[in-house]
């Protein structure tokens, strides 16, 4: 993983050029897997297209569909007739992926793994360890979820092998996309899940950017007439799981446009699938005030005829209520199936009041008991307002282009928040025109508020494959090709560093900040060495506290901080070096400096390098998280 | 095969299984094809009657699917048994629309309102039964209602011409419904040794 350049092809054939550039949405959700012929491609003339996914819809039986759900279900070993669960490639799996395992396992949920993803960016539990499903019995064979997602990519790196065994997969160039919001130790994981299932070479992609990829690929060109210097655009994406939020700034030099991602949001666990919860919730509630009770395969069936009721109204302002019928679970179809609908003002006041409330510019997400909508385990959102996640996020990231070289529109000195001057809507949820509305009128009300022009919706393209498509093009631009997003990490990086300074009773020592890495690293690119030294003892492994900031930009590296507000900085997960005692006596103390890059991957690796030496020591960024706990405060 | 006529429920249920073929498999569309374009090898003389026969066939307006579009990379397939396509998609219409159920049920003593409740589970199903498997498109792009002509040689397996059936075509007449073609068909492919017999397990809740 050391300084390779951008194309590595296989060392033995280092002509070939992959003839395919690969893109893979691994989603909280659903994974779909994008190509782009780039033989057949010439400059903006794009050929690409989407791989249909064989999956097991049923017990034994194999279709092709374009997402693959992200589930993962662990069958009994009873519970199935033998080869039932085969695929194509592998007749004898014993685990379900996609279509089958999210129907079977809503069923039996203490067998199924879902949202991994979500518990792959979870710091709060050892992401490596066994723990999923979360609410499994001791005799279900747990995986972790790395394990879950390393599934999900060698089912789909399967698929495209299947469908073209002429250009095997480990021979092309992929992308997988990450939410912007994942921490630099979700980042490793996902990178490590994609080299274990054999993706190798490798670049991770944040989703946003992808969908703007994908807009940008659509326009064919067009986009340079689309926007201009000066631009902000604010990519809003609220998928199956989770809400991303990031703003790219349209910049000129030498001539031409360059698009520069200059932030983005906090990692949001809200998504459409808590939206789809909160209507079932809703429906139920009335249904036993009507003195229906349901049962747990009613529930879910009322869930799944609620989420069609969800998009009718949705997509069709005209009407005013949609009958839902909750099927019997017995043979007896028309006697015993219970009958209600969903009305607009019950749409309106779950989801949009709920989840798309009117909100002030200066409003911040609340923290309150939350109800109904957690799952065990998973840190959701508390606040269920995107709104006020938005307010929150533009308001915090008002400074965001302020030094931006360029750009040469500055924000006026009365805003109260960074003002967007284009939306571009991704993911599920936006498909709804209701939906996509609200949000950009808030956005537009905030704005006329502070005296700015409205912002203006970018149309969108395809919201469920966009990320894909995206990934895909990102490939095919990185050989040069089309414009490129630049913006490199979207966080600076420090480590905490106690002063020495004589204790005082009662009080901790003052805790400074050391910059290790500044905002905007580009990937393959390497921090320079900071003075600051520290002491390890050979032999034990020592622990640093570890911080990001979104919003401290002009921070060099070796800067040093001594306050800063509790908005500013988040502490991460903690860090850890241990050397290794070769060549030196345990217990010995040897003088280290600690230095940052980030990989081709698009991965942050930490090094440290003893004073005077030439060894490189990883500094572990993933710290078990029951051992975390054990660490003296 | 010519040495003996079959009676008519064995032409049907020979008629239903070469129905659901056609659709699951290309090579044997492939044949079919040939058959109807060449005739079998030795009498000539029961091919000329086909058209005239064919239009009372219920299958008719779909036969003519063989060419399937265009054919999807030849991936080695289990040979399946004729009839596993058919109960293959009866199993799906019952997993999507509970279309077994609902088709079995008495429903003289229910009344329309619980019947349409009902409906809408079926309906609902059904369509995504249909659209995810099926392609279709109208045999005659022409609008219902219209009067068109048929010139000689005309598809009879895709046009049946009713009524006033009398002298050579050209025949001119007013189009009564467009007809359905099926262009595509995605059935699922199913692992060896699958019982397609079996087209909804019993539930047990443990």
């Amino acid at each position: 993983m050391n300084q390779t350049p951008n194309q590595n092809p296989a060392a033995d054939q280092p002509a070939a050029q992959p003839r395919y550039s690969l893109g893979i949405d691994l989603g909280t959700t659903h994974c779909a897997l994008s190509w782009v012929d780039t033989e057949a491609s010439d400059g903006e003339k794009v050929v690409q297209g989407v791989l249909p996914i064989p999956q097991l819809t049923g017990p034994g039986s194999v279709e092709d569909k374009p997402l693959l759900p992200s589930f993962l279900y662990l069958p009994h070993e009873s519970e199935l007739a033998p080869g039932d669960l085969g695929l194509p490639w592998a007749a004898g799996q014993a685990y379900a992926v996609g279509e089958f395992a999210r129907t079977r396992g809503a069923a039996t949920p203490i067998r199924l793994v879902a949202s991994a993803k979500s518990w792959l960016c979870h710091p709060g539990v050892d992401r490596r360890g066994t723990i999923l499903p979360a609410e499994a019995p001791a005799e279900v064979e747990r995986v972790s979820p790395l394990e879950a997602s390393v599934r999900y990519l060698s089912h789909l790196k399967a698929a495209w092998n299947q469908a073209h065994p002429e250009a095997p997969f480990e021979q092309q160039q992929v992308t997988v996309t990450i939410p912007a919001s994942f921490d630099p130790v979700a980042r490793e994981l996902t990178a490590e899940a994609a080299q274990a299932a054999g993706f190798q070479p490798l670049t991770l992609l944040e989703e946003p950017q992808a969908a703007l990829y994908s807009w940008i690929q659509q326009s064919a060109g067009g986009w340079r007439q689309s926007v201009r210097r000066g631009d902000l655009i604010l990519v809003v994406d609220v998928g199956g799981g989770t809400t991303d939020l990031s703003l790219i700034a349209v910049l000129e030099r030498d001539g031409e446009l360059e698009l520069h991602r200059v932030a983005v949001g906090e990692h949001i666990l809200l998504g459409g699938d808590n939206m789809d919860l909160a209507l079932a919730y809703g429906v139920t509630a009335k249904l036993a005030q009507q003195g229906s009770r349901l049962d747990a395969w009613q529930t879910r069936a009322l869930a799944h005829a609620c989420r069609g009721a969800k998009e009718a109204l949705l997509n069709d302002a005209t009407l005013e209520s949609v009958p839902v019928v909750v099927p019997s679970r017995g043979s007896k179809l028309i006697g015993g199936s219970i009958r209600t609908e969903v009305t607009r003002a019950e749409l309106s006041k779950l989801l949009l009041e709920g989840f798309f409330p009117p909100a002030q510019a200066s409003d911040q997400p609340v923290s309150r008991a939350r109800a109904g909508l957690t799952q065990l385990g998973l840190p959701y959102a508390q606040d269920a307002a995107v709104t006020r996640h938005l307010a929150a996020f533009l308001s915090r990231q008002l400074g965001a282009t302020e030094s931006l070289e360029g750009f040469g529109v500055p924000q006026p000195a009365a805003a109260t928040f960074l003002h967007p001057t284009a939306v571009l809507f991704n993911g599920g949820v936006l498909k709804s025109g209701l939906i996509a509305e609200r949000l950009l009128e808030t956005l537009n009300g905030w704005l006329v508020a502070d005296g700015a022009p409205p912002a203006r919706l970018l149309p969108g393209a395809d919201l469920d494959l966009a990320v894909a498509r995206g990934a895909a093009y990102y490939g095919y631009v990185r050989r040069g090709r089309g414009v490129r997003i630049r913006g490199g990490t979207a966080q600076s990086y420090y480590v905490g560093v106690e002063s020495s300074m004589p204790a005082i009773p009662g009080f901790e020592p003052p805790l400074q900040a050391l910059c290790l890495a500044p905002f905007g690293m580009e990937e393959g690119t390497e921090a320079p060495l900071p003075e600051q030294q520290f002491g390890l003892v050979v032999g034990e492994p020592v622990r640093f506290r570890f911080f990001g900031s979104s919003v401290r930009r002009q921070d060099p590296v070796g800067a040093l901080l001594d306050f800063w507000s509790p908005d500013e900085l988040q502490e991460l997960q903690e860090i850890e070096v241990s050397l290794p005692a070769e060549g030196r006596a345990a217990g010995e103390v040897v003088a280290v400096r600690l230095q940052a890059r980030v990989t081709e991957t698009g991965t942050i690796e930490l090094e440290a390098l003893p004073v005077g030496g030439h060894e490189r020591w990883k500094v572990e960024l993933d710290v078990r998280a029951e051992a975390l706990a054990q660490v003296p405060a | 095969m010519s040495t003996h006529s079959p009676n008519l429920l064995s032409r049907l249920s020979l008629a239903l299984a070469s129905f659901f073929s056609i659709l699951s498999r290309p090579g044997f569309a492939a044949d079919v094809e040939r058959l109807r374009r060449e005739g079998w090898p030795a009498p000539a003389a029961p091919v000329a009657a086909a058209p005239v026969v064919a239009p009372v066939a219920p299958v008719s307006p779909v036969a003519p699917v063989a060419p399937v579009a265009a054919p999807p990379a030849p991936v080695p397939q289990p040979q399946l048994a004729p009839e596993t396509a058919a109960l293959q998609l009866l199993g799906l219409l019952q997993r999507e629309a509970r279309f077994i159920d609902f088709v079995q049920e008495d429903v003289q003593a229910y009344g329309d309102a619980e019947i349409g409740a009902a409906a809408r589970v079926v309906h609902e199903g059904c369509r995504k039964v249909l659209r995810e498997h099926f392609t279709f498109e109208p045999v005659r792009a022409e609008a219902e209602g219209s009067r068109l002509t048929l010139q000689p040689g005309f598809d009879a397996a895709a046009v049946r011409v009713t009524g006033h059936v009398v002298g050579q075509p050209p025949f001119t007449g007013t189009l009564g419904h467009r007809g359905w073609r099926a262009t595509e068909t995605h059935l699922p492919k199913l692992g060896q040794g699958h019982d397609a017999s079996v087209l909804a397990q019993a539930e047990v809740e443990l």
